[in-house]
């Protein structure tokens, strides 16, 4: 009986300790939009976050949308066995680089990377007093940290996406001339047939979500960090995953309402 | 025009660690606050900036409730606040220079060279001249200490609240600190509250001790009010015998 008690209440706690995490980053978010007028406090900062944001990102996307763009045209053409006309590559390769993987597989590389860091740089900077500092000094912490890094987010992450998307084409189209039977007139054709210009749109709306979403995240787990190094540890765990988990159910999200 | 703490009471989770805490600092006057080790000595100092809202009761500064202001005029009211933290808080990814002149570049009317003039005046002050391009990792505890402390008063405050600003330097140090901190009051009539636990130098340079315990103020008086105490639990703290403080709880 008492062992039940106890799993009741464990349940409970951890029930309301979600909810007041979500209430938490609502407030968040609530400063941070009435800090964006702030701009004397976050201008200077949003181009070193920017760069900071690109520095970060791009060999790591690049990375992975290159090798991904491979396996997808690999994929395709061992798929289509023949019955589908081998030029579909370049449609298969082109519409999910730029509809999926591009944009996720940045997502997830990036909460990685750029959520982390953020996680983990704030995290340091509320444990050992410097945001209390920032306070004291009348510099609003979310206005001097959250904003510039949110923004820098949602204006640098579309651009990574567009790069990462357009590598990965070309690695499938070089791998496709490689190591497929086919020319390149054949898989431009194919890249061409079902390529609508809302695909790249949609592409850029996502990453524009995911982008706040990773650097959002990174803000709120660092902001709420506790107890030293070891604090720092688990707020950067933790923005890692549940941004991860955020961008998924972001991506059917977006599925659902723009591609219906 | 004074600070006034009020009846507060603050707990974190179910560590009751305030429990009615009043407390007035008078304008001018040196204060210190003494008591153990996570008596709440920070706690209640953090009160007074607003870095911690009370559960219960009020804080006043300057005629404002800090716990009920906007955003805005807390920023505002905290342009008069210099704040030393217990461990520096330097930011750590700016050198001492741009940590010291972090409060200056908030004050419009200031130029660029009138803040690096004041940034190095604050740093001799705490003797770290030339220390401006350093990074805060380059230093050593009780000069990260003395960097923070040149942080909180370079803005010229009216208040400043000290967390333990001599804690772990070395003696010499700290009767500069000390002296530092007298001619504050003296010269520019700074209203000081001190954390310490140097109860020499907490009689020598404050005008008032108060001892927190158990989450209230237990005595509050002039040095010499406070060493003629017979409450078995101010004499045990400020001798350092245990057993007396025990000998009543
Ligand atoms: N942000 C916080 N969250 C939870 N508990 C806290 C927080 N700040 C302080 N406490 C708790 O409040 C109590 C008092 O802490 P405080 O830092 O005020 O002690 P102190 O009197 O300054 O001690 P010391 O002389 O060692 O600095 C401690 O038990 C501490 O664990
Ligand atoms: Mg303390």
């Amino acid at each position: 009986m008492a062992a039940i008690t106890t799993h009741v209440e464990a349940v409970g706690q951890a029930a309301i300790r979600s909810v007041s995490s979500v209430g938490r980053a609502g407030f968040l978010g609530i400063d941070a939009v009435r800090a964006l007028r702030k701009v004397e406090l976050w201008g200077p900062h949003l181009i070193p976050q920017l760069a900071r944001v690109g520095v970060e990102s791009v060999p790591i996307a690049l990375f992975i949308a290159t090798f991904t763009g491979i396996v997808l045209s690999l994929q395709a053409s061992y798929t289509f066995t023949g019955a589908v006309p081998l030029y579909f590559v370049g449609t298969l390769v082109g519409k999910t680089m730029i509809l999926e993987l591009g944009p996720v597989l940045t997502g997830l590389a990036l909460s990685g990377r750029v959520g982390a860091n953020i996680a983990a740089e704030i995290g340091t900077m509320r444990v050992t007093d410097q945001i209390d500092a920032l306070e004291t000094l009348a510099y609003d912490p979310v206005a001097y940290l959250v904003v510039p890094r949110v923004l820098a987010g949602a204006i640098m992450f579309p651009l990574v996406v567009i790069l990462a998307n357009a590598i990965g084409i070309l690695a499938g189209w070089g791998a496709s001339l490689v190591l497929l039977d086919l020319s390149s007139p054949e898989f431009l054709k194919g890249l061409k047939l079902f390529f609508l210009p809302f695909d790249v749109r949609f592409s850029f709306i996502k990453s524009i979500t995911f982008g706040v979403t990773v650097t959002a995240v990174g803000c709120y787990f660092g902001f709420h960090t506790r107890g030293g190094a070891e604090g720092v540890g688990h707020a950067t765990t933790r923005a890692v995953v549940i941004a991860s988990m955020i961008i998924l159910v972001l991506d059917a999200f977006w599925a659902a309402v723009l591609l219906r | 025009m004074s600070i006034e703490l009020v009846n507060v009471c603050k707990s974190f989770d179910s560590n009751e660690v305030l429990k009615g805490l009043s407390l007035t600092i008078n304008d001018g006057q040196t204060t210190t606050i003494v008591g153990a080790s996570g008596s709440g000595k920070s706690v209640a100092l953090k009160h007074i900036v607003g870095l911690l809202r009370p559960d219960r009761g009020d804080v006043w500064v300057d005629e404002h409730n800090v716990s009920r202001l906007d955003q805005d005029s807390l920023y505002r009211l905290r342009r008069n606040i210099g704040y030393v933290f217990q461990f520096a808080a330097l930011f750590d990814s700016m050198t001492i220079g741009e940590n010291v002149g972090m409060g200056l570049r908030r004050m419009p009317e200031l130029e660029e060279d009138e803040i690096r003039q004041r940034v190095s005046e604050c740093l001799a002050l705490v003797e770290l001249s030339g220390y401006e391009d350093r990074l805060p990792s380059q230093l050593s505890g009780g000069q990260r200490k003395r960097a923070g402390l040149a942080r909180a008063i370079a803005t010229r405050p009216k208040y400043i609240l000290y967390d333990e600003p001599t804690t772990g330097l070395d003696p010499v140090t700290t009767a500069v600190i000390d002296e530092m901190i007298v001619r504050m009051s003296e010269e520019l009539g700074v209203t000081g509250v001190i954390i310490s636990h140097d109860m020499k130098s907490a009689f020598r340079i404050s005008d008032r001790v108060a001892m927190l315990y158990e989450g209230m103020i237990r005595i509050d008086g002039t040095p010499d009010e406070v060493r003629a105490s017979d409450d078995p639990i101010v004499k045990g703290f400020i001798q350092g015998i245990p057993e007396l403080m025990g000998a009543k709880s």
